[in-house]
């Protein structure tokens, strides 16, 4: 079944334009649950309340605020932060094509693809001349309202559009100071690799399965049958400490008799 | 409707997952800390009394006031009837070792398509000595190495790969193979060859535009103008009113602290202090991540080795 389209723009690189239809990349396979009010099992709702009344209050009355120093804190209007947002617009603007590793993967939020609006040979030029080029280009667009900012890239001759996360949003690895100690002995480290090198394999999306939602559904799936659900006890297992050197040592003993057992997963 | 998804959020500063990362049989105790600030300026809302507005849960039909107690999970089985399914029960079918990221495969990094990632997390050393958390650091990065494990945590499973940058382990989440369409699933029509001379059209205008990556493309363009207004009113002393003791600045109030940035440094340092602290006879472990960055905030005069 074909996906529906949440949005349509047009892409413009320069002088080109590539109309495009959005669509979602990924599915949210989350179990959702309704947050239910115990007593009689009726569905819960949001409600505003003033703080020092416990009074409901309607959202068109909800004015905004800032905190500003010494204790004082300035009022936005409605109208005055209506001005602030952004001009309604189609444009899907690339405004520089950069080399995939510069993009730093903690940026990528949400994946859609791209599809084409009408002139399928311009859509398919655009990512032949992505793949060729080896670049993603950095684009910025208003959808319903709120400005994006995302990497245009070409994933097996189709355009995706991948929102980026604000620059603000991410703490890079450089901003902190790395746990500090004493040096590593290096009998530690070869011990190490050599474990990470017995247990390394190559990423096999397909072998990850979720399997707790599957839990999450038979256990809704029997209390609907009115049956009870099997109550197995959780028990936390306790972590062991210190001698890192024999934890290591055994480790690799146990992976030499079977390292293929060890490995398989899912 | 009210779903369980915004009930469940964790608030961002604090830790709220505590476990143990495995590879072998060593064990290397942690804490998750998120890895990324709340976008732009959150603005508080304010009633007609001027007091603070807050968001409550209410009854959809007698309108009652509700606390997080008197709120429960239910499945909507057909419309208006569900399936209320507890935590204790929700818990009682997670996996038994999901306080544990057992790593048992370790994979090349760049064999991972960025798509796959979803959530970025700090993690912080959280047992009495770091040592085992650097040594993994340490070999992780210079091999280039992620490893990979699924692990339970607040009522969903998650594929997570463990990533090492700067000395420093992040857990990023990674979604199922079947929370991604393919090309085929969306239903985009079969490639087709594009003509020579539109793709080098194209490729023109790329090379044109082709630069090194610059952060400011990256910055919230909205967060700007609200901050540019925020100070031209507060210059002119527009609209500017006594704030609630309930929406002070925080920077300025009781001393909580609300930089993520200044939480992260201290756990990472904190655990080097603990180390020390852990050659005077052990200290009595103190488990709960709350008390530890109070605990913390006493012994925050730099420690210079």
């Amino acid at each position: 079944m074909a996906a529906r389209a949440i949005w349509k723009g047009v892409v413009k690189i320069g002088t080109q334009r590539v109309p495009v239809k959005l669509y979602s990349a990924v599915v949210d396979r989350k179990v959702h649950f309704r947050l239910l009010h115990k007593a009689d099992h009726e569905p819960v709702k949001q409600q505003l309340v003033s703080a020092d009344s416990g009074e409901a209050v309607e959202y068109q009355e909800v004015k905004k605020a800032f905190p500003l120093t010494r204790g004082r804190m300035v009022l936005l209007e409605k109208e005055e932060l209506e001005k602030l947002e952004p001009e309604d617009s189609r444009d899907i603007e690339v405004t520089r094509f950069v080399n995939p590793e510069e993009i730093d993967h903690r940026w990528y939020s949400r994946a859609y693809y791209l599809g084409p609006d009408g002139d399928t040979k311009s859509y398919f030029a655009a990512a032949a001349a992505l793949e060729r080029k080896k670049k993603e280009g950095l684009a910025r667009w208003v959808m319903r309202d709120k400005e994006y900012v995302g990497a245009l890239r070409a994933d097996d001759g189709y355009l995706m559009l991948i929102v980026l996360r604000h620059a603000e949003e991410i703490i890079a690895a450089d901003a902190l100071q790395p746990p500090g100690g004493r040096e590593l002995a290096q009998r530690e480290i070869e011990m190490a690799e050599q474990l990470l090198s017995a247990l390394h394999g190559k990423f096999e999306p397909s072998q990850f399965r979720d399997e707790y939602r599957a839990r999450v559904m038979e256990l809704v799936e029997t209390k609907a049958a009115g049956r009870k659900p099997k109550v197995v006890a959780f028990r936390p297992k306790k972590s062991k400490e210190d001698k890192l050197a024999d934890s290591l040592e055994a480790s690799l003993a146990s992976l030499k008799g079977a390292p293929a057992k060890r490995r398989a997963r899912g | 409707m009210a779903e369980d998804d915004d009930f469940d959020q964790p608030s961002g500063m604090r830790s709220f997952w505590t476990g143990t990362i495995t590879f072998g049989l060593v064990t290397v105790p942690v804490a998750l800390y998120a890895a990324t600030r709340p976008r732009g300026i959150s603005l508080k809302m304010i009633g007609p009394d001027e007091a603070p507005v807050q968001r409550r849960y209410v009854c959809s039909k007698d309108g009652k006031m509700l606390d997080a107690d008197d709120i429960v999970r239910g499945y909507q089985i057909e419309k208006g009837k569900y399936v209320v399914v507890t935590d204790d029960e929700l818990e009682a079918i997670e996996p038994r070792k999901s306080r544990e990221i057992d790593l048992r495969l370790f994979v090349d990094r760049d064999e991972i398509d960025p798509m796959y990632y979803e959530r970025a997390y700090f993690l912080v050393p959280a047992g009495g000595t770091n040592k085992a958390y650097r040594l993994l650091a340490e070999v992780m990065e210079k091999n280039n190495q992620a490893g990979i494990a699924t692990f339970v945590m607040r009522a969903k499973e998650y594929l997570v790969a463990i990533i090492a940058e700067n000395g420093i382990l992040r857990a990023e989440t990674l979604r199922f193979e079947d929370e991604l369409r393919k090309p085929e699933d969306v239903g985009l029509p079969k490639v087709t060859k594009p003509a020579p001379a539109s793709v080098k059209k194209f490729e023109e205008q790329i090379a044109k535009r082709a630069k090194k990556l610059d952060l400011h493309d990256l910055l919230d363009d909205y967060a700007e103008r609200l901050e540019k207004l925020i100070a031209q009113k507060e210059k002119k002393k527009a609209d500017i009113v006594k704030a609630p003791e309930e929406i002070r600045d925080e920077d300025e109030g009781g001393g909580e602290v609300v930089d993520l940035l200044a939480v992260l440094s201290r756990s990472l340092g904190g655990s080097a202090s603990g180390t020390k602290s852990a050659t005077k006879k052990r200290a009595p472990a103190k488990k709960a991540p709350a008390k530890k960055k109070t605990a913390k905030k006493t012994t925050k005069k730099k420690k210079s080795a």
